[in-house]
């Protein structure tokens, strides 16, 4: 009201206001983006978390050590031995190489921080990245309010802390940051049109697809939007250009990226995008020829075309649906597939089911994970409504797409966070805009009746006119409909009334907007209402992050009467390793702890969280779940030294090897038919008690975990399991305990040096069934994969 | 160079001094004590000496077999005064290579303060202090077996001298001993050997003898210890020390089991050990303990105004053999240890390891100096290797000068304190003030660089002059907007022609208007030319030809209408002849209208 009032000066001043009111909240939106995520270094300490992390960290070290070209042709001996790994071809360098440039650039200046350091703190620092790309993104779609709001709800999102914690030193602590901010500049070309911003886009795209394998989500997301754009009529030259240099640009370039290569123009996961790029071309080929003919002439043209085209694409498609055929996954890769089919993966892949962060979401997590934001999305999609736009539809489907993927992975709710936020910042934003504006205007009446002075009714009436005018261009850029810029609003304004259009539309819309004005009180109580959801929201958020996500998963506390208790045996038992075995000691253990052992042990593995060869892991799987001298001659044949297996029983620690022992038997049978999973179920039911089965309780898993466990308490109760164990008493004929834990949390085993074969001898001449032996022998063999 | 010195000076006074001096001196009474109670073997002797001779003698050697030499960490020697009072004088050292010496032996020169003359007795402590002379034996053991180690001494002092009488004891950590070397005069006596006295032996006697006993201290060694003490003029002096540890025991065979260790935690720890007690200096503050996979969470600190103690627990116990690797880290008050004296620096720190009980094979000591410390030196009580070393950190720009001092074999004796004389002048050093500069700089340097390609370049003039073309179309447009305001003001003065029938203030208006479509048509042609001449204009031109066109015939055609119905006006026509003769009129200004509004609106958008 008073910058009506005043001449355009003041306009000026209160807009370089807000802008700067702007800039300190999205400093500030950064602050607590970065500072939120700190709870897991201050409740624990500054080190990385959990599995993936610790790799990440490997190469980063490795990369900050040799270069980057030794880091593109590194190969890895120290895991998945005998077979190795390529680590530079089969790796997203995006993290790595944003890190490791991070940690070069402060070692430059002199600034003395540890690699370590920088890969802890890099991904809040992503996050407040991700929480400004958010800014842009919203503020393409809905304007300033709605961007700020946005940014402010992603910033302290739980989904998204639960990955971006410090020390959570994941591929999707950046590539969260890179999908908003892809997403933005595609609205951005989208809306301007400008060909520098869909360079930039290709870019953005680019580290999108260095930094994470949900990249295929943009390259299906964009085509999906841009082909909506045609089919509802929208198609525009501004379209093609956000659209084509991304594609061809996007595509070359993530060619480029060693572990995609030539996936980015094979595999089935992006024949949406050249489709669509394909009928993008045709349509703009159509609005062209229609501009140069005369309509007749156009009339005849769409026949023939028509006819042709159909016949091509008819022999095209059936060319590519005969290549897609003819390979086996489809052209697509387990994960996708598992994506499109929920029930793929528990059927074919159990590597990928076994997986807990691949299963399904439960209700809950949904409110845990994004809270409040779940009852503002629909409010927002009401929002986006308003009018529709082509920005405001690209939001609509990027939500629709991620709550179905939510829906089947709970790690893609990652994905659902930013749309939550975007939408529900809209939402909360318009809210926010109808009600105070209701306020204002009944405010305005009662100091006018108080004041009885005309001249404040009709400027009432001015303001009232503001908002609608503003809100009433529906598909020009929505940068003009910023609310808080007055000064644009008046300009265009005054333009309008110059063209002397503008009477009718305002009386239109000041119609329009009397509806939308709500009795005073009810304004008020909303706004209170909606202040205390999101202090609710907040209160949740830093909750879900000082105690749901700032666990580091390698040191585990707990709260009993007599104070704080740390658990800190995984890093005992791998400073163990680390410092007490032959540098070329290979060290067998499940494929989760195959990460941390060859970051913080450095001892090398036989198989690891990078899950790449089935039939490997499948054979620890196997020597797991066979008896003791089965599984030394498989772990002997491997070259194995040391056993590790985590036991959770002593301290009822629940995810243990004992519990994951399923998995292993599966996956194991599901290469080596001679495991098979009922022999350890009794009655289809998994127990370790009396009344399970004797495989089970022969087992090596078995017999490492509860090996002398029984002497601790007389009983051998298990307090994961909740029972007391059926084998109590046994003794190792093949393995020797080297080392257990404090709370035996991880228990290490070595393998015995092979028996005197002269003894052993003796003895097979003694017992006289020479040929019986043999045969037993060969028996063996054939179980052994190895042989 | 300095032993060299001492080397080439021995060779000098040799042939005068020190064949008479090898038997001049007798040693009347010797007590030596030997310590094994900890890992580090420590042999005090008091030495009753007399000068037999005639000529005066400045030194006395003292004499190891070679392979105990190599062990020595420390030797020390004193004056003692009375009985039991020791001079805190330290006396100098030697390492000399005496000739006509039998091999294998290396000899030691005490330099003493005062020449003993002839007949005169001197009263000399003598305290040697070796590592790994303990071997374990047997060499493994398991985890619930006792550590046993061995011990080789000789029962004689080994001397060049002739000792009248002599003792020796032996003081064991426990009363638990294998076995001795049983010798005349020889008793186990609680945990204490003794051998002796021993009467009249001649020079160089050597008698082997064996202790094979129970040991159950902690046999740390520290491998490698760095120690960095950064010195901040900001008022902290920054301690990190970096070690690596091994248990130098009896191995451990047969593995490890929790289940006998925590189950008998006193016989379990016979041969491991589990703490180690840092004794760090008082008011130390930020405090650390970790490795290199994170903060080692067993650790407690406990401090008062006289001291800090940080007890500091491996991730696992140590048993024989096993190693381990961390860091520790502390800050100390400046004040505390650095003190000034005429312009110059003086830093006073402790030397060795602050661990209790742990023998370091490589300590390496870094003092980091301030950037742009100069002049720097140490006085080291012992002697140490020492180099020079430059390192960044903190935004430095020169670097900051390292002082490195290397010693091998420390064992605590070393514990003392050394000193770092610098001058500290603030040219050198730079600070982030230099970075806040060029920060400055680099933006004063991009505010006013022009970072567009090329001037020159093609897309850049076209740039400009569609620029223009856009501000000449503007101006065009507004020149045609205005036409239309009068337009309008014409059509205002007939309809109040209408509604008054005042002709002559609608003449008045119709001669306005006409004055300001001259001006308009002048601006026009000005706005008009400037377009055409631009080539980036060939585009839009026939657009705004078309306009201009439509708007003129709009314009005649307005200008007809207004002089018919004035003239109707005059002449006194019906309201219904007026309509009929400007129908037409009506009609072309209705469709004219029109089209111009189009081609604003087109020209418009392109704007």
């Amino acid at each position: 009201m008073a910058a009506n009032e005043e001449p355009k000066g003041a306009g000026a001043l209160r807009n370089a206001f807000g802008n700067i009111l702007c800039f300190f909240i999205l400093l500030l939106i950064g602050v607590i983006a970065f500072s939120i995520r700190l709870f897991s270094v201050i409740k624990y300490e500054s080190v990385i978390h959990e599995f993936d992390p610790y790799f990440n960290y490997r190469v980063t070290q490795f990369l900050t050590k040799n270069g980057i070209y030794d880091f593109w042709n590194w190969f890895d001996d120290r895991t998945w031995y005998p077979l190795g790994r390529v680590i530079g071809g089969t790796v997203y360098p995006g993290l790595t190489l944003t890190a490791g440039s991070m940690w070069w650039i402060l070692n430059s200046f002199n600034i003395p921080l540890s690699v370590e350091t920088v890969c802890v703190f890099t991904a809040p620092v992503f996050s407040a990245n991700a929480a400004w790309a958010t800014y842009l993104l919203t503020k393409e779609v809905k304007g300033t309010g709605a961007g700020l709001t946005a940014a402010l709800l992603l910033a302290m999102v739980p989904s998204y802390i639960s990955r971006s914690v410090a020390g959570s030193y994941d591929n999707e602590a950046v590539a969260i940051f890179a999908l908003i901010f892809t997403f933005y500049l595609y609205i951005k070309t989208l809306n301007t049109g400008s060909l520098f911003y869909a360079t930039l886009n290709a870019l953005s795209y680019f580290y999108m697809v260095c930094s994470w394998g949900g990249y295929t989500f943009i390259i299906n997301l964009i085509p999906m939007h841009a082909l909506l754009c045609i089919v509802t009529g929208r198609y525009s030259s501004r379209l093609y250009i956000a659209y084509a240099p991304l594609v061809v640009l996007g595509t070359l370039l993530a060619a480029l990226v060693p572990v995609v290569g030539f996936n980015a123009v094979m595999t089935s996961e992006h024949f949406a995008s050249f489709l669509v790029f394909i009928i993008i071309n045709v349509v703009a080929l159509v609005y062209y020829i229609r501009g140069i003919l005369s309509p007749k002439m156009f009339k005849v043209a769409t026949t023939l075309v028509v006819t042709l085209g159909i016949t091509v694409c008819v022999a095209v498609v059936a060319v590519l649906v005969a290549m897609v055929a003819s390979s086996p996954t489809k052209g697509w890769s387990g994960r996708s597939l598992s994506l499109l089919d929920p029930t793929y993966a528990s059927k074919y892949i159990p590597i990928i089911a076994s997986v807990s962060e691949h299963q399904p979401p439960t209700w809950p997590s949904y409110f845990t994970d994004i809270n409040v934001l779940a009852f503002l999305v629909p409010a927002g999609i009401i929002g986006c409504f308003l009018p529709l736009s082509d920005a405001s539809s690209f939001v609509i489907l990027y939500l629709v797409t991620s709550v179905y993927f939510s829906g089947v992975m709970v790690r893609l709710m990652l994905v659902l966070a930013p749309a939550a936020c975007i939408i529900s910042g809209i939402a909360l934003s318009d809210s926010f805009n109808i009600l105070t504006q209701s306020i204002k205007v009944h405010l305005g009446k009662l100091l006018s009746s108080a004041s009885v002075a005309g001249d404040s009714t009709s400027e009432n009436s001015a303001s009232q006119t503001e908002p609608k005018a503003s809100k009433h261009t529906p598909g020009e850029k929505s940068e003009e409909i910023t609310k808080e810029k007055q000064p644009k609003k008046n300009r265009k304004k005054e333009k309008e009334k110059e063209k002397g259009t503008v009477e009718k539309v305002s009386n239109k819309k000041q119609s329009e907007k009397r509806a939308l004005i709500l009795p005073l009180e009810v304004s008020v109580v909303a706004i209170l209402l909606i202040v205390l959801l999101g202090a609710f929201y907040v209160i949740h958020c830093v909750w879900a992050a000082a105690e749901a996500y700032s666990a580091p998963s390698i040191v585990l506390t707990s709260h009993s009467h007599d104070g704080l208790h740390v658990f800190d045996d995984f890093r005992e038992a791998y400073a163990w390793l680390r410092h007490n075995t032959e540098v070329d000691d290979k060290v067998a253990s499940w494929w989760d702890y195959g990460y941390q052992t060859t970051a913080m042990a450095n001892r090398t593995v036989i198989v690891d969280n990078n899950t790449w060869n089935n039939t490997h892991i499948a054979t620890v799987g196997t020597a797991m779940s066979s008896p003791e001298k089965q599984a030394w001659e498989i772990f002997n044949s491997l070259d194995v030294k040391y056993v590790l297996v985590v036991f959770g029983g002593l301290v009822g620690y629940p995810s243990d090897d004992i519990n994951k022992f399923l998995w292993m038997v599966r996956i194991g049978g599901g290469v080596f038919p001679h495991i098979k999973e009922p022999d350890y179920l009794r009655d289809g039911q998994y127990r370790i008690d009396s009344q399970a089965t004797q495989t089970m309780l022969n087992c090596l898993m078995y017999k490492l975990s509860y090996y002398r466990f029984v002497e601790t308490d007389g009983k051998g109760f298990d307090r994961v399991r909740r029972t007391e164990i059926g084998r109590k008493y046994f003794k190792l004929t093949h393995f020797e305990e080297v080392f257990t834990t404090h709370h035996w949390m991880v228990r290490i085993f070595k393998l015995k040096p092979p028996k005197n074969r002269i003894r052993g001898k003796v003895k097979k001449s003694k017992s006289g069934s020479k040929s019986n032996a043999a045969n037993k022998i060969e028996a063996k063999g054939r179980q052994n994969p190895w042989h | 160079m300095a032993i060299s010195r001492v080397v080439l000076f021995l060779f000098f006074w040799n042939a005068i001094l020190w064949t008479p001096a090898r038997s001049d001196l007798v040693i009347l009474k010797l007590d030596r004590k030997i310590d094994l109670t900890s890992q580090t073997v420590r042999v005090t002797s008091s030495l009753k000496i007399e000068n037999a001779g005639p000529s005066t003698a400045s030194k006395v050697l003292l004499a190891f077999p070679s392979h105990q030499a190599r062990n020595i960490a420390e030797l020390r020697s004193f004056y003692r005064e009375g009985k039991s009072k020791v001079s805190s004088d330290q006396l100098r050292v030697e390492l000399v290579e005496p000739q006509g010496m039998p091999p294998d032996l290396t000899f030691y020169a005490v330099q003493l303060q005062k020449d003993l003359r002839r007949g005169e007795i001197l009263n000399l402590d003598v305290l040697a202090v070796f590592t790994h002379s303990l071997k374990p034996f047997p060499e493994q053991i398991s985890q619930t077996e006792v550590q046993l180690v061995v011990f080789q001494d000789s029962a004689y002092y080994l001397s060049p001298y002739v000792v009248k009488v002599q003792s020796l004891g032996v003081k064991l950590p426990s009363k638990n001993v294998e076995s001795f070397t049983k010798f005349e005069n020889s008793k186990l006596i609680d945990s204490e050997i003794k051998y002796g006295p021993y009467e009249n032996l001649p020079v160089f006697s050597y008698t082997p003898i064996v202790v094979h006993f129970e040991s159950s201290s902690p046999f740390a060694v520290a491998q490698e210890l760095l120690r960095e003490i950064e010195i901040s003029h900001w008022g902290n002096v920054q301690v990190t020390e970096h070690y690596k540890l091994v248990h130098g025991g009896a191995h451990n065979k047969g593995g490890f089991s929790r289940f006998d260790y925590q189950s008998r935690p006193f016989a379990s720890e016979s041969s491991s050990f589990r703490h180690l007690l840092a004794r760090l200096p008082p008011r130390a503050h930020s405090v650390y303990y970790r490795d290199e996979i994170g903060n080692v969470s067993t650790s407690h600190l406990r401090g008062d105004s006289r001291k800090t103690e940080l007890v500091i627990e491996p991730r696992y116990p140590m048993f024989g053999g096993w190693k381990t690797s961390f860091t520790i880290g502390y800050g100390l008050p400046l004040k505390d240890f650095l003190f000034q004296s005429e312009g110059r620096r003086l830093l006073n720190i402790s030397f060795g390891c602050p661990i209790e009980d742990v023998v370091v094979d490589d300590l390496i000591v870094k003092v980091v100096l301030p950037e742009g410390s100069k002049d720097f030196y140490s006085s080291v009580p012992f002697s140490t290797k020492q180099w020079e070393e430059i390192k960044y950190s903190h935004l430095d720009i020169a670097g900051r000068p390292v002082l490195v001092l290397k010693k091998t074999n420390v064992v605590p004796e070393h514990n003392e304190p050394f000193l770092v004389q610098q001058s500290f002048t603030a040219e050198g050093a730079s600070d982030a003030s230099f970075w806040i500069f060029l920060l400055f700089v680099a933006y004063i340097v991009f505010m006013h660089v022009d970072m567009s390609i090329s001037k020159s370049s093609a897309s850049y003039i076209s740039k400009l002059q569609w620029d223009e073309v856009q501000t000449s179309l503007q101006h065009v447009l507004s020149v045609i907007n205005r036409c239309l305001a009068v337009h309008g003001k014409l059509e205002a003065s007939l309809r109040d022609l209408s509604r008054t029938g005042d002709v002559r203030s609608c003449k008045a208006a119709r001669k306005a208007a006409d004055s300001v479509f001259k001006e308009l048509l002048k601006e026009l042609n000005l706005a008009l030319g400037s377009l055409q001449s631009s080539p980036q204009a060939a585009q839009i031109w026939p657009k705004v030809e078309e306009l201009v066109a439509k708007e003129r015939e709009l314009q005649e055609r307005l200008i007809l209408k207004h002089s018919s119905v004035v003239d109707s006006y005059e002449k006194k026509h019906s309201g219904r002849e007026i309509e009929n003769r400007i129908a037409a009129h009506e009609q072309k200004l209705v469709a004219l209208r029109h089209e111009v509004d189009d081609l604003i609106e087109i020209l418009d958008e392109l704007c």
